[in-house]
Formats: C-alpha cells, sequence, structure tokens
C-alpha cells in the first residue's frame, strides 16, 4: 500500500465496496443507465412510425409550460388582466397547456394500442398515467387562480364535488393563496418528478419491441430466439 | 343585465370572446371549440399512424 | 404459461438499429412546439371574463341580493345548510355506506348570519338606528328572530323581491339591517369587509364566493355561458375558447341517471371516477383491458414496416 486509504487509486477495498454509500448509488445507477443507454445515438429499426414523435412533442411543450408559467409568475398572478404583454404572455400558458395535454392524449393512445407496457414496463405505464393525472390536477388548479369569472364558476362548483367525499375539508378551492400553492409549486414538482422517473424508466427498459402477430412466434430476428420468449396471449 | 363582460385589452386576429357555439346530440352537448379540438387530435392520431415513415437513415 | 416467460420480451435491439439524434429531436420538437405556442397565443389569445363582484350583484340585483342576505340570516341558504366542511345543518354526501364528508368534518366553520350579514354591519361606520337595530336583534330571541326573516321573506317575495315595495309589517329590525348591508355592497366595502374578516393579509375567498354562489347571479351568468353542470359546463370554457376537454368523463355522469337525480351525486361520481382511475392506472394487470391492443389491431399499422421486413427475412431463410 502506497498511498493513504480512500484517495482515488489506492487497493485497499475491493471495487465493488469501495466508496461507502456514495459509490454504492453510484455503481446502481451507472449499472440501471450506463451513458450509452441514459443518452443513445441509435434507437431500434421497429421505431419506424410517426406516432413516436408524441411523446418527446409532450415532453417539449411541458418545458413550454413551465416556462411560460415562469414568466407569469415574475409579475404575479394580477399582472395578466392589466397588461397587453402580460395577457400575451397568458395566452402563451394556455396554448402551450392545450398542446400538453394534446399531445400527452395522443401519445397515450398510441402506447395503449402498442401495449408498451409489456416486457416489464408497468412501471412505465404507471408513471404515465399518473403524471397524466397529475397534469389534470394542475391545470385545474390554473383555472381556479385565474382570478377571473372563471375561478370563480370553477371554485364555487368544483367544492361540492371535493366536499362530498370529505377532500374539501382539507383542499379548499377557494382559497386563492392555497390553491395558487399547488398549482405553482406542488402540483408542478409532482408532475415534473413522474415525468423524470418515466422517462429515467423508458430510457431503463428500452423502447417496447412490436407485439408478436398473431400464430408466429415472437418476433426475433437473430438466429437462436431470445430465452422463454412466448407469444404475449394478453390475458 | 349581463353582468361579467370580456376583457378588451387586445383585439386577437381570431375573436373567441362572444357567445359561445354549442352541439346537442341526445344527452351529449359539446362545444364547437372542444369538438374541432377533439377532430384534430384524432386526425393527428390516424395521421401519425398512417402516414408513411422514411425508411433507411431516421427521419432527420 | 410462467410469469418469467409472460414478461420476457424480445431485447429491443434484436431487430437491428439505426442511427438517433435524441438531443436532435428534443430540439426540433422544442422548437416546433414554442412557433405553435407563439402562432396560436397571438390569433386566439385567451379568455378573461370580468368576474362578478358583491359590487355588482348587490347594485345589478339589489332584490336578490337582499333574499340571499336574509336567507343568510335566517340560515336558509345553500351555505347555511351545507353541512360539512362549513356547519353541521346537514350530514353530508354518502357514497353508498361511507359517509366521508362527515368524517373529515367541518374544517372551515361558518356561522352565516354572523358572517354574511351581522359581523360586516357591525365591524363597519354605522348610523345609531343601524346600531339600535343590531342590538334588537342579536338580544331577541331566537323565536322572535325567525317570526321576523320569515314574515320578511314572504313580504319580499311577494314584492318580487323589491325590497322598496315590500308592504308594511313586523319585520323588526330586519328592513334597517339589510337596507345597510344593501347599501355597504353597492359601495363596495362588503367584498374587502367579507374577505378581510380573517385578518389583514387574506388569500382565502371563501366567504365572498360562497355568498356570491348563494345568490342566483353567479349561476345564471354561468348558465349563459354554458358553464352549468347540466350543460357538461366542466368541459367548457367562456367564449368560444376549448376548455378543459379532458374532463368529459368526470362530467359525463352527471347527465344521466343515476346521478342527475341522486342527492349524493358528487359522491356517486366520485366513487365511480375512482374506480375508472384505478382501471386506467392499472391497466397492465386488468385482463380483458390489457387485451384490448391485440383485439383492435392498430398495431399492425404502427409496425408495418417491421413486419413487412420479417416477413422478407424469413421468405429469404
Amino acid at each position: 500500500m502506497t498511498e493513504p486509504i480512500g484517495t482515488p487509486g489506492s487497493v485497499a477495498a475491493p471495487e465493488s465496496e469501495a466508496g461507502g454509500w456514495t459509490g454504492a448509488v453510484r455503481r446502481r445507477a451507472v449499472a440501471a443507465l450506463p451513458p450509452d443507454k441514459l443518452l443513445p445515438d441509435t434507437q431500434p429499426a421497429y421505431m419506424a412510425s410517426w406516432i413516436y414523435v408524441f411523446g418527446v412533442l409532450t415532453l417539449a411543450a411541458f418545458v413550454v409550460v413551465l416556462a411560460t408559467g415562469t414568466a407569469l409568475a415574475i409579475e404575479g398572478p394580477a399582472w395578466w388582466h392589466t397588461s397587453g404583454f402580460g395577457h400575451y404572455v397568458n395566452s402563451l400558458h394556455l396554448w402551450s397547456v392545450e398542446l400538453f395535454m394534446g399531445f400527452m392524449v395522443i401519445h397515450l393512445w398510441g402506447k395503449f394500442f402498442m401495449a408498451a407496457w409489456r416486457g416489464r414496463r408497468a412501471l412505465t405505464w404507471i408513471t404515465g398515467a399518473v403524471a397524466f393525472l397529475g397534469s389534470v390536477g394542475t391545470a385545474f388548479t390554473g383555472y381556479l387562480v385565474q382570478q377571473n369569472f372563471d375561478s370563480q364558476w370553477i371554485a364555487t362548483q368544483a367544492k361540492d364535488g371535493l366536499n362530498s367525499v370529505g377532500i374539501g375539508a382539507y383542499f379548499n378551492v377557494l382559497n386563492f393563496g392555497q390553491m395558487l400553492m399547488w398549482h405553482i409549486v406542488l402540483l408542478p414538482a409532482l408532475v415534473g418528478v413522474l415525468v423524470v422517473l418515466h422517462l429515467l424508466m423508458v430510457r431503463h427498459r428500452g423502447i417496447v419491441p412490436p407485439l408478436a402477430r398473431p400464430g408466429v412466434a415472437a418476433e426475433s430476428a437473430v438466429a437462436e430466439p431470445i430465452e422463454t420468449s412466448e407469444p404475449v396471449a394478453g390475458s | 343585465m349581463t353582468i361579467g363582460s370580456a376583457s378588451s385589452l387586445d383585439a386577437a386576429p381570431v375573436d373567441l370572446n362572444g357567445p359561445g357555439h354549442y352541439l346537442h346530440w341526445g344527452v351529449i352537448q359539446i362545444s364547437v371549440a372542444n369538438l374541432v379540438v377533439i377532430a384534430v387530435m384524432l386526425l393527428i392520431f390516424v395521421l401519425a399512424i398512417v402516414l408513411p415513415f422514411p425508411k433507411g437513415r431516421g427521419r432527420k | 404459461m410462467s410469469r418469467r416467460a409472460r414478461s420476457a420480451e424480445p431485447d429491443p435491439y434484436s431487430f437491428g438499429s439505426r442511427p438517433y439524434d435524441l438531443v436532435k429531436e428534443f430540439t426540433i420538437a422544442l422548437v416546433a412546439v414554442l412557433v405553435l405556442t407563439f402562432a396560436l397565443a397571438a390569433v386566439f389569445s385567451s379568455p378573461d371574463e370580468k368576474p362578478l363582484t358583491i359590487a355588482t350583484w348587490s347594485t345589478a340585483d339589489p332584490g336578490d341580493f337582499t333574499a340571499t342576505a336574509l336567507s343568510e340570516l335566517d340560515a336558509t341558504s345553500p351555505t347555511a345548510g351545507y353541512g360539512p366542511p362549513y356547519n353541521t345543518a346537514a350530514e353530508g354526501q354518502k357514497l353508498g355506506p361511507l359517509a366521508l364528508a362527515n368524517t373529515a368534518g367541518v374544517t372551515h366553520p361558518i356561522d352565516t348570519a354572523q358572517a354574511f350579514v351581522l359581523g360586516p354591519l357591525t365591524s363597519a361606520p354605522h348610523t345609531p338606528q343601524v346600531a339600535a337595530a343590531l342590538s334588537t336583534y342579536t338580544a331577541a330571541s331566537s323565536t322572535a328572530q325567525a317570526a321576523w326573516t320569515s314574515a320578511y321573506s314572504d313580504a319580499l317575495a311577494k314584492a318580487n323581491g323589491d325590497p322598496t315595495k315590500v308592504a308594511p309589517g313586523d319585520y323588526g329590525p330586519v328592513p334597517i339591517l339589510l337596507a345597510q348591508l344593501l347599501s355597504q355592497a353597492q359601495a363596495g366595502s362588503l367584498d374587502g369587509a367579507l374577505l378581510s374578516e380573517g385578518g389583514f393579509y387574506q388569500t382565502d375567498y371563501t366567504l365572498p364566493l360562497l355568498f356570491l354562489a348563494d345568490g342566483s347571479n353567479l349561476a345564471a351568468q354561468a348558465d349563459a355561458d354554458h358553464l352549468s353542470g347540466d350543460q357538461w359546463g366542466m368541459m367548457n370554457e367562456t367564449g368560444n375558447f376549448p376548455g378543459q376537454a379532458w374532463l368529459w368523463l368526470y362530467t359525463f355522469w352527471y347527465q344521466i341517471s343515476p346521478y342527475n337525480t341522486s342527492v349524493n351525486a358528487d359522491a356517486l361520481v366520485m366513487g365511480t371516477m375512482a374506480i375508472m382511475v384505478l382501471l386506467f392506472v392499472f391497466v397492465p394487470y386488468i385482463p380483458g383491458l390489457r387485451s384490448i391492443p391485440r383485439l383492435v389491431p392498430v398495431y399492425k399499422l404502427i409496425w408495418r414496416q417491421h413486419y413487412t421486413k420479417q416477413k422478407q427475412d424469413s421468405d429469404r431463410r
């Protein structure tokens, strides 16, 4: 031993145990997502359909939603009622949300018809589904904090649904301050976390292969079939 | 008397303020605006599935 | 079939691959979305229908305002009879045997007579006449109060809601109190008074919103804008703007039996939607539902290039 324990290059401990918790987390992360899996520069040949662009379109729209929301946050929630430019920024936020929801639903339709949960990808589906629901909730609180007639009506109506099952006792849609915090802090954070998990899972598992055609053994281009592949009956 | 009034701070080229147009079909009532959004989404979905995808060297 | 066999899918790269630029694709998508967003916002803008205020409401419809204030005073308003989370006047809705609203309890207690009428009257500057009316009312027995309010309510209805045309009768101090509240409302101070009952800094609009909703103007305006519950209103936006179209399934149930006639409609719809949510989130595990992609073979179109190539390869072999 020529160097103190713990410095890079020391040979005191075997590689698989070095670095304590940090080292363990690093090794697990790199094993799950090596760089060329995290940021690949190839894709499976069967990705030959325009339906595949809707995931990235949803993500891009999400970025624009966050950016336009940030712009609104800079001047505060009342700005857009009195400033023409503010009104335009509000319009940017509204239409980026429409695009976000539209692309996300088309992405969802595509993934459903591809049965994209196959091959241990159930969690990818689940995070996507919950992110969708979270987005619906985020949009809902957004409508609540517009501070116009629409907000008044939506709040006084929605309270009945939420009160009927006890949620309204803790989540008061008539409380502008509370709803604003949910809209700009809590729900975007939740959706953001889910989106990140969803993306990491897509990279980790790879894009789901095509369904096997009925009557055909599991699709495989290699000479030796992949182990245990059988047609997935699906039910 | 109508109490609320639309903001007239900026005149958009296509002014969507003003009375909404709605379609009724049995128990279903839907705004033309929503119907257009849904129809466009369905159209895009169908096109995305059906339109040919460039073969060979990827789609860029 | 073993669980392991069921879950195993071929490796995505076992069918060949091609070059692909992930970052470039995202950049193109971002530019496309930005262009679309800027264009849509410039062409269509966004709706901003001005909110109602208690001032505009009471000025446009003093009769409705007075009737609403009276109903808050004698606890016959929708808020007064709501139940949890505002009071114990009702049981709250039930979802089958589950009384969830009741279990959550009264977390935002509101005494409507005090919150909407007596409190704002007391805290605002008022004449000795009003001060006397206030002490007469608060000192009276609940029987006397009920007699006054119900007599005035009948008389107001007979006068078609116009407080100036009410026939003489024994209404106690009620007409003075309501007239004073009306002038406070029309002057604009009631909006602020209801908001700041909790203190100087306030972001909670519960009281002014409930008061507006107890009147008929908010609902009338909403109905004119096609936003009412029985108009699929949840999905809609004012004017010709698209609304929250994704709420279609949630609002659908309210249009049909048994939901549209049930006193527990809201709870029933919530329960139904909870089931829908579970079905949606857990599709991968639900037999039948997860088979739909096979039964409705959109996949054959999506992967048609791949299947053609597979067939060519196997024909060649």
